[in-house]
């Protein structure tokens, strides 16, 4: 019986030790200064998800070779493919038609200095990914392009070709969000833990 | 004032910079060889090497060709003599031939990047210059012709 007490004794302290524990790192985040919340991670996720798998993102994240185009994603005319390093092919490449900038009118190239896909080494596949699946994606170096967690912030708050999603040229659809608020929202998910979304 | 150098030789012209360069090289230079097709890059019938790649002058403004080194169907060889040229005579491609000084930009730039191009290599490169005729199978049967050619002339 007595035997029985001590051990029921150390369960309690250490049960209590673990609370306090999991308790200081699971609301602190000290070096950011953000509380660490699965809910309101995953909520922010899913709000930058409808930017990420919208036309003007996806498309040139395509789960094929070929780029895609429009609102209906379909595969780019010309035939033009990815080639390795995810800048086109023989006389299709990108910048063969895609400009530094926008050209004028319907159905014109949209342009941007830097136009391309992501490399046939790093696909980076955004077509066809559930949320949850598209977050780890993001999350894993050997996925993302070899990016840490601040050079993924970095990355959708001020690379060019992604604020280019905001200027698409005449016609065009503007992803669900603004990109400060796709940007704010991105860092969110980042900051409150990263978690990853159930589905 | 614009700076072009075009086919080896130095320009300058007077053209806005937001000018097509297809209008420059048609209307200021002269060199009538490229051709306007659709002009908004669907067709490649405008095609012309800049900086050895295969740009579509339709939509590229001049200011981005200036200073570089642009390539037109009048310069890619001084006599007829490129293996392309010489394929395509050989094997008669043109029929209307108002496509064919871009499909012959086209298929240089992957002759170039490629000596041995498979059918599949061809169609990935020559797939975005269109041709109303329907020359397409004399257009591959001429790249397989010349890349022979251009083994025999020794070039890599």
């Amino acid at each position: 019986m007595k035997k029985t007490s001590i051990i029921y004794l150390l369960f309690m302290i250490l049960s209590v030790s673990f609370m306090t524990l999991s308790f200081k790192t699971g609301t602190n985040n000290k070096e950011e200064g953000i509380a660490k919340d699965s809910v309101g991670s995953k909520k922010a996720f899913l709000q930058a998800y409808r930017v990420l798998m919208h036309p003007r993102c996806m498309n040139c994240h395509p789960s094929g070779d070929v780029p895609l185009q429009g609102d209906d994603s379909h595969l780019h005319t010309q035939g033009v493919k990815r080639g390795h390093d995810g800048k086109g092919l023989y006389a299709l490449k990108c910048s063969n038609c895609h400009q530094p900038q926008n050209t004028p009118g319907m159905h014109m190239p949209p342009g941007n200095p830097n136009w391309h896909l992501p490399p046939a080494d790093m696909k980076m596949v955004f077509q066809g990914k559930s949320p949850r699946q598209l977050a780890a994606q993001l999350l894993n170096p050997k996925e993302n392009g070899g990016k840490s967690r601040e050079q993924l912030i970095a990355h959708v708050t001020s690379d060019k070709l992604v604020l280019g999603g905001w200027n698409p040229g005449d016609g065009r659809t503007l992803p669900p969000l603004t990109h400060t608020e796709f940007a704010k929202q991105f860092k969110l998910w980042i900051d409150k833990g990263a978690y990853l979304p159930d589905k | 004032m614009i700076k072009l150098k075009v086919n080896h030789k130095d320009y300058t012209v007077d053209a806005s910079p937001d000018m097509p360069l297809l209008w420059v090289l048609r209307d200021i230079l002269g060199l009538t060889g490229t051709k306007f097709g659709c002009g908004v890059a669907q067709c490649g019938a405008c095609t012309v090497h800049l900086n050895g790649e295969a740009v579509r002058s339709c939509v590229t403004l001049v200011s981005r060709a200036e200073g570089q080194e642009i390539v037109t169907i009048e310069g890619l060889s001084p006599d007829l003599s490129h293996p392309l040229q010489r394929a395509w005579i050989a094997e008669d491609v043109p029929q209307c031939g108002y496509c064919q000084s871009g499909q012959i930009m086209s298929a240089a730039v992957l002759l170039r990047e490629n000596p041995d191009p498979t059918d599949a290599d061809i169609d990935d490169a020559m797939t975005g210059n269109i041709c109303r005729c329907g020359t397409y199978p004399r257009i591959r049967k001429a790249i397989h012709l010349a890349a022979k050619l251009q083994h025999e002339a020794g070039v890599k």
